[in-house]
């Protein structure tokens, strides 16, 4: 009869007992690169694995979830479910969701792949490589919940042409071609630790709870399925981070400034989604500023807290970050808005109702800073004389969204900072942004800039309608105001008929 | 509320992605695969070097020699997405379960001579440790290679690598009467035993090849196509005359595998191959290297197994698969 093995035991044979160190060939030549950072590891085994999945306990329950999750989607597409949204300007979290995120899930799948297979330590191996098949389900399954709306609704075409070279989407592949482009640890810091464990709620939680609030049944279904995924994800991020604290003391300077880069790096990243919650939802989840209250400083704080007895303190920038969450998701709508005719995705006057809530939710400074401004937009456009900036913004060198943020103390002055460098001179939108570039200039210097490759002739012609054209953006369907958009035309078609159907009833 | 659906005009406004399309040459409903698949990779205004390959763009081309007009030329005949990958493995794992059990309930296990036994536990257990090699290069594929048409396979075939590892380890552990101890044998014999060194060393080998689709010939059609043959079917079938069907029946996920994940393989080196003289030559030279390399590493295991009838398995393992080569437009 068998005999019973600890589970803890059995999974340490199914992963750290298949490796062994090589003698035929160098074992440093079979992981080039887990040494180049600095990080000291001395003893693997002390890894603790995050959680216990055997690659067949995992094509079991994923194939289970991947058939409830195609039963929801193709049922979704037959009963035309995209009727039982909020609003069609609700597309336009998908649109940002479609081509900002889901090509960095697909990212997210290559590295993971690349840590798994270059990094030695087994556990940590076999939970990369679970992720990473997990992130291409990510990436895959997006795409197909989404595909019946591509076929509706429009700034959803051509997503990963889009990704590799629209302005805004220079944010989020910037920031994830930073962390690639980075070392193992450093990588894991950045996705794993920062972005997965710290920052999650206010990336992934938003855009499924908007969509579980706004009637988007198909992206909500995913979020729910991936759900256990990012569980995985987010217990892997904090191992990590333990792990690496506990092996070395000299390894603690070096994830705190990874901590304190990634920190900012991916708070700025999430000014699209600040923009995205307050601005972009018919139908509100809650504020950025409540998110942000609620996910960065009381259960971040806590985390660092834990974090102290490692060494370890709270991010660099993190005051400037709290400080700025009455404003950033209005100064960034403020950018869309004005350049929507550059955009995949539609920006709108905002109604009194919406600026009510606005009210109640900022009262510091929505009232005092931001409404006369949508005040006077609204009233431009009722004159026939829609706003738009014709001017190619400047660009933060790092972070690269264009220079709209303000000075820490000071919400109506711009924020510049500027150094030089090998005789040239960058900008940067932040202190927390110069920070970051100051520790590796030779790294951002090499930045795609976006406006810089317009100027320089390299984005399709001199004119933005050849600018356009060469992202792939169908002029004056995929951009410009929703206010008489064929979007906002096949909506209100739609509504039309459910009216007139309901009426004869 | 009667909704009045007759009256609302569902006409699609476009059927797929405009990337699908483009490769489709028009707006035509698209299969999940090939939107799940194509252009899913950047492939250009990369903002940084790798800090670890400054060489290299963070994805590249000429990670390999072998040059493709179009690296989505490739077709994975099982049209494998995550939803189709994961459903068709927990299937072939579901049988599994159930032939395990079988040997369970039967206690086939107690049929299988003593002596075959301990052949059984030599020459297939320690096979976990080559998985484990081949998961590594199938990451190494899925990291390197180009184009989400190859790497998206890749992936799925590294989960297989380290499904199989596992599943050896199950059996060993069957083997063993649960006893770890007889991991620990095959374990010693994968680091030691002289006629296991030659596959050792050329899985090591395997691990540093630079040139990943070079990785590729050397795993999925050189090493694979010697050693999985050679250990699941003439090795099996020498134990059939052993009392040793629980054997076979706890591997029959690996046989199907074979199959299953050669037409993957075969679709992808046929294509590469008709793109040039010069690829197929490339690839040539590296499937003659590598497989040579197998031949010469799986050799003693043969012999030690089959005695003298060893070689001549070899041998014909040898024919079939540089028929099958010869077959994808390589030169043998
Ligand atoms: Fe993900
Ligand atoms: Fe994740
Ligand atoms: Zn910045």
């Amino acid at each position: 009869m068998a005999k019973k093995i600890p589970l803890k035991r059995k999974y340490e044979m199914m992963t750290r007992g298949l490796a062994w160190d090589t003698t035929y060939q160098d074992m440093d030549d079979v992981y080039p690169y887990d040494k180049f950072e600095g990080i000291k590891i001395h003893d693997w085994d002390a890894w603790e694995d995050p959680f216990r999945l055997t690659q067949d306990a995992y094509w079991k329950y994923q194939a289970e979830k991947e058939r409830k999750l195609y039963a929801v989607i193709d049922s979704f597409a037959q009963n035309n479910g995209q009727l039982g949204l909020s609003d069609a300007r609700y597309l336009g979290a998908l649109k940002l969701f479609l081509t900002g995120v889901s090509p960095l899930e697909y990212q997210a799948h290559r590295h993971f792949a690349h840590l798994a297979r270059n990094i030695r330590g087994t556990g940590a191996q076999v939970a990369a490589q679970m992720q990473s098949i997990d992130e291409l389900r990510h990436a895959q399954t997006q795409i197909h919940a989404i595909s019946h709306y591509n076929k509706y609704f429009d700034g959803l075409h051509d997503f990963t042409h889009m990704h590799d070279r629209v302005w805004y989407l220079s944010v989020p592949k910037s920031f994830f071609d930073d962390a690639v482009s980075a070392g193992p640890f450093e990588f894991f810091t950045a996705i794993s630790f920062s972005f997965e464990y710290v920052l999650t709620n206010l990336l992934f939680v938003p855009f499924m709870s908007g969509a579980a609030y706004n009637g988007d049944l198909a992206t909500v279904t995913f979020g729910f399925s991936a759900q256990s995924d990012e569980s995985r994800h987010m217990t892997l991020g904090l191992e990590v981070i333990k792990f690496l604290l506990e092996q070395d003391e000299a390894n603690v300077p070096i994830i705190q400034h990874w901590i304190d880069k990634w920190f900012w790096r991916g708070h700025r990243l999430l000014s699209l989604v600040g923009m995205m919650m307050d601005y972009m939802l018919p139908k509100k989840i809650m504020s950025w500023k409540d998110a942000w209250e609620m996910y960065f400083e009381e259960q971040g704080g806590a985390l660092f807290e834990d974090l102290a007895r490692y060494g370890i303190r709270p991010p660099m920038h993190a005051e400037q970050a709290n400080n700025e969450k009455h404003r950033i998701s209005h100064e960034v709508w403020a950018i869309f808005y004005q350049y929507t005719h550059a955009a995949g995705f539609h920006t709108w006057d905002i109604d009194d109702e919406h600026k009510a809530w606005l009210s109640a939710e900022y009262p510091d400074t929505f009232d005092k800073y931001y409404r006369p401004r949508l005040d006077l937009w609204k009233q431009m456009a009722a004159d026939g004389n829609r706003y738009y900036n014709m001017a190619l913004p400047q660009l933060c060198q790092v972070c690269q969204i264009p220079m709209g943020f303000t000075e820490p103390d000071d919400p109506t002055t711009i924020c510049f900072r500027s150094r030089e460098y090998q005789g040239d001179r960058y900008h940067f939108c932040s202190d927390g942004c110069q920070y970051i570039f100051d520790h590796e200039p030779e790294k951002y210097i090499q930045a795609w800039l976006p406006v810089h490759q317009i100027f320089q002739g390299n984005c399709g012609g001199a004119e933005i309608p050849d600018v356009l054209n060469w992202y792939h953006l169908n002029l004056g369907v995929d951009n410009m105001a929703y206010e008489g958009s064929a979007e906002e035309k096949i909506w209100n078609d739609w509504m039309a008929t459910r009216r007139v159907g309901a009426a004869r009833t | 509320m009667n909704v009045d659906i007759k009256a609302e005009d569902f006409t699609p406004r476009r059927h797929t992605y405009s990337n699908v399309a483009r490769r489709y040459g028009e707006d035509r409903p698209a299969s999940r695969y090939d939107e799940a698949t194509y252009d899913l990779q950047a492939t250009t205004n990369f903002h940084y070097r790798p800090l670890w390959a400054p060489e290299f763009e963070i994805f590249d081309t000429r990670r390999t020699a072998v040059v493709m007009e179009d690296w989505y030329a490739f077709d994975d005949p099982r049209q494998f997405y995550y939803a189709t990958y994961n459903i068709s493995r927990a299937n072939m794992n579901a049988a599994a379960d159930r032939a395990f059990e079988f040997v369970d309930q039967r206690d086939l296990m107690s049929r299988v001579e003593p002596g075959w036994l301990e052949t059984v536990r030599h020459y297939l257990v320690p096979v976990r440790h080559f998985e484990w090699a081949a998961d590594l290069n199938s990451l190494r594929i899925t990291d390197y290679g180009y184009g989400t048409r190859v790497t998206s396979a890749a992936m799925f075939a590294a989960a297989d690598r380290l499904g199989m590892a596992q599943l050896l380890t199950r059996i060993g552990l069957v083997l063993d009467g649960y006893d770890e101890a007889g991991l620990q044998t095959a374990r010693t014999a994968w680091l030691e035993a002289p006629d296991w060194q030659g596959v050792r060393r050329l899985a090591e080998d395997t691990l540093v090849i630079d040139d990943w689709f070079e990785t590729f010939v050397a795993q999925y059609l050189a090493a694979d196509g010697m050693l999985h043959p050679l250990v699941y079917g003439v090795f099996d079938d020498a134990g059939l005359d052993h009392g040793a069907t629980a054997v076979s029946m706890m591997c029959e996920f690996m046989v199907d595998w074979l199959k299953d994940n050669a037409r993957w393989v075969d679709a992808l080196v046929q294509v590469a191959a008709a793109e040039s003289p010069e690829n197929a030559e490339l690839i040539s030279g590296w499937y003659r290297t590598w497989r040579d390399r197998a031949v010469e590493a799986v050799s003693p295991l043969a012999t030690t197994v089959l005695g003298d009838a060893g070689d001549s398995s070899v041998g014909t393992i040898k024919d079939a698969l540089d028929a099958r080569a010869t077959g994808l437009g390589l030169e043998a």
